[in-house]
């Protein structure tokens, strides 16, 4: 049988996709199986994993109904101020530095992602313990300030650290913004605001919506900088997945919290794909 | 630069949690701490050339040329695994934790990697329940001496005969207290929950350990250390809860921050203890005369061990007294083996942090094993850190 050049064409591929379908499958869906199957069973008693068949770990979901809700609020919080720094700058990396100096200043925002997360959290540790602003005020009079361990510093540090993660998608739909069409709006008369609202924001929305979305969804999973700069006292999802792996060895109450996670993610994932897609189709359409 | 194409892979989520957890003790595991420096290739190097850095003591056996333990942080003097390295020619990777429930979860969920670790003696008897620790062959171990050790802190290591784990050393679990913040005079649980919502406001830490923080808490409403009663435990979860609003942190990493004075009063272990107190000495150690836990660390070697000849070869390094000796002035924390006792500074056993009066050990209380595995436990703890 001779091999027509369509079949060839489909082998090649099927080649191709295999090495990644492969990792995917024994790296993400292997493991996935394992925790759905570890969450429909009970803890033995000196902790860890006993096969059973229960939805007891899943009725159970409400004792940890705080950290749903604080993580809930939390990560679309956290993108919401994320997309306040991050849009700006964006648009100033885009549209308004010169072209000249554009990549220099896009590295400048890439550049901190290569120091490890943990030793930029720690240096903010440093910057808000009492050795480090808190010193500087005690300086100009003002004692026993306490920065660190509060409210104020776990957002500081999301921001922080998750900014070139917003950054970046709406420079790239900013970058491919077609200047003609702001010029235009200026020769139809729109005033430069109008001119942002009326064209630059609705063809950067796929973007913002992207960085919305990675952000919202690594927040959703976020364990560390709570943990470094809340001080551990306020309990997220995954916090309470280390605690129930490592602390209490409940796994199949942790996998059910896991297994709940993924849900959410999956939903949150689809919802911001759809509403992308969408606004991103219309505007395309428009621009044909 | 990176030696290794594995070095620029991105991190895996165990090898992540693995950095994190070390990290979040102030502590740097030693491979990492060797491959960045470049000792390692170094020691690598070094030890391919016969006789260069083996010492003919250990040439009876191959001991390969990396080990890993498992231990607690700030607890062991850097130079003693540098002497081994160099004695033995095999490298020690450093791994710390902050709860023997966290050592247990890693051990269950097997192949932990750790020829030796360092568990704390209610443990021992789950270890060797879940088949998790071997035997000792104590013929391996000549410098370990059964006759010069104090039998109060060594009994829980022997089961039915057997001796799966040896004495580290032993401790008290007290209160620190920065007594240039804090002015009132403290002495009980019940002072350190009244100061930790009054003048320490803001600046008080307890551990993320559910042994010692709902068991101070328990001790300070006039229950023992180790309940699981309901009603007793449903009291101790409301003061944690009463307190926690008015926490620095619940963190059992709590020496950087008592240095930094951002927290001015912490739960704290004896050899912590000694050394924030031998470095700031205005930070005072407290043993609750309401209570409190008195413990012992061990040895042990795992049954999943990848290497039982090196694991046993630093079992025997750190019995030698003379090394021990060095351990326990570094950390702080005191001996249980009469033979090093003799070798310590006077300064030292005089200590009152260290080697407290009797009369101060008497309301103490050892941990039970039953704590280590009971739910409500560790759900109380959850639920706090929760609220």
């Amino acid at each position: 049988m001779a091999i027509t050049p369509e079949t060839k064409k489909r082998l090649v591929t099927a080649a191709l996709l295999t090495p990644a379908s492969l990792w995917l499958f024994v790296f993400l869906v292997l493991p996935f199986i394992a925790i759905v199957v570890f969450s429909f069973g009970e803890r033995a008693p000196e902790g860890g994993y006993q096969a059973s068949f229960t939805f007891a770990q899943f009725a159970n979901l409400g004792a940890r109904a705080a950290a749903f809700k604080n993580t809930l609020m939390l990560a679309p919080v956290g993108a919401f101020l994320c997309l306040l720094v991050a849009y700006p700058v964006a648009y100033y990396l885009a549209v308004k530095a010169s072209p000249k100096y554009r990549l220099v200043l896009v590295s400048l925002v890439v550049v901190p992602f290569w120091t490890s997360l943990l030793v930029r959290v720690y240096a903010w540790m440093y910057i808000l313990g009492a050795r480090g602003l808190p010193h500087l005020l005690e300086m100009v009079g003002i004692e026993n300030v306490r920065l660190l361990n509060t409210p104020g510093a776990v957002l500081l540090g999301i921001v922080y650290s998750y900014l070139p993660l917003m950054i970046m998608p709406i420079y790239v739909s900013l970058e491919k913004l077609d200047r003609r069409l702001l010029e235009a709006s200026a020769d139809l008369g729109a005033k430069p605001i109008s001119t942002f609202f009326g064209i630059t924001l609705p063809l950067s929305l796929p973007g913002v919506m992207t960085g919305v979305a990675l952000v919202t969804i690594l927040l959703l999973g976020e364990y560390l900088i709570p943990q470094l700069l809340g001080g551990g006292k306020v309990f997220f999802i995954g916090n309470a997945l280390v605690d129930l792996f490592l602390q209490s060895r409940n796994w199949p109450f942790g996998s059910a919290i896991a297994v709940t996670l993924v849900v959410v993610v999956v939903i949150i994932l689809l919802v911001a794909m759809r509403i992308a897609w969408r606004v991103a189709g219309t505007r395309q359409v428009d621009l044909v | 630069m990176s030696k290794d194409y594995k070095d620029n892979l991105p991190i895996s989520a165990s090898g992540f949690m693995d950095e994190f957890m070390r990290l979040k003790r102030g502590s740097v595991s030693r491979r990492h701490f060797l491959g960045i420096t470049g000792l390692g290739l170094a020691t690598a190097v070094m030890t391919r050339f016969p006789g260069a850095l083996s010492s003919p003591a250990f040439a009876a056996e191959d001991l390969g040329t990396q080990m890993s333990i498992a231990t607690w942080p700030n607890y062991h003097d850097p130079a003693t695994f540098e002497n081994f390295t160099a004695a033995t020619g095999v490298a020690v990777e450093v791994n710390v934790f902050g709860s023997n429930e966290e050592m247990l979860a890693k051990l269950q969920a097997g192949a932990s990697g750790w020829s030796l670790f360092v568990p704390t003696n209610y443990t021992i008897s789950t270890y060797q329940k879940l088949d998790l620790i071997e035997e000792l062959d104590l013929a391996k171990v000549p410098n370990f001496s059964q006759t010069t050790q104090n039998p109060r802190f060594t009994s829980e290591g022997k089961i039915d005969g057997k001796t799966y784990a040896v004495p580290k050393n032993w401790g008290t679990t007290g209160f620190s207290v920065n007594t240039s913040k804090i002015k009132s005079k403290l002495t009980t649980w019940k002072d350190f929950f009244e100061i930790a919502q009054t003048e320490a406001d803001g600046r008080a830490m307890v551990h993320d350990y559910q042994l010692t923080t709902i068991g101070s808490a328990l001790v300070s409403l006039g229950y023992g250390f180790n309940s699981i009663k309901a009603e007793e435990l449903a009291k101790a979860e409301e003061l944690l809860i009463k307190v926690k609003p008015h926490l620095f942190a619940i963190n059992s990493d709590y020496q950087p921050s008592m240095r930094s004075t951002d927290a001015w009063m912490t739960m704290c272990w004896t050899n912590d203890g000694a050394q924030l107190n031998r470095d700031m000495p205005e930070i005072a150690y407290i043993l609750g005369t309401d209570g409190g836990e008195i413990w012992t660390d061990y040895y042990a070697i795992p049954k999943s061990a990848p290497n039982k000849a090196a694991g046993y070869a630093l079992l025997n390094y750190l019995m030698d007294p003379a090394n021990a000796v060095k351990e326990h002035i570094a950390n702080g924390a005191p001996a249980t083996d009469s033979r090093i006792i003799a070798l310590l500074p006077k300064e030292i056993t005089s200590n009152k942090i260290v080697y407290p009066d009797e009369a101060s050990l008497t309301p103490l209380e050892f941990g039970a094993a039953v704590t280590l595995t009971d739910p409500g436990r560790a759900e109380l703890m959850a639920r706090f850190k929760s609220a």
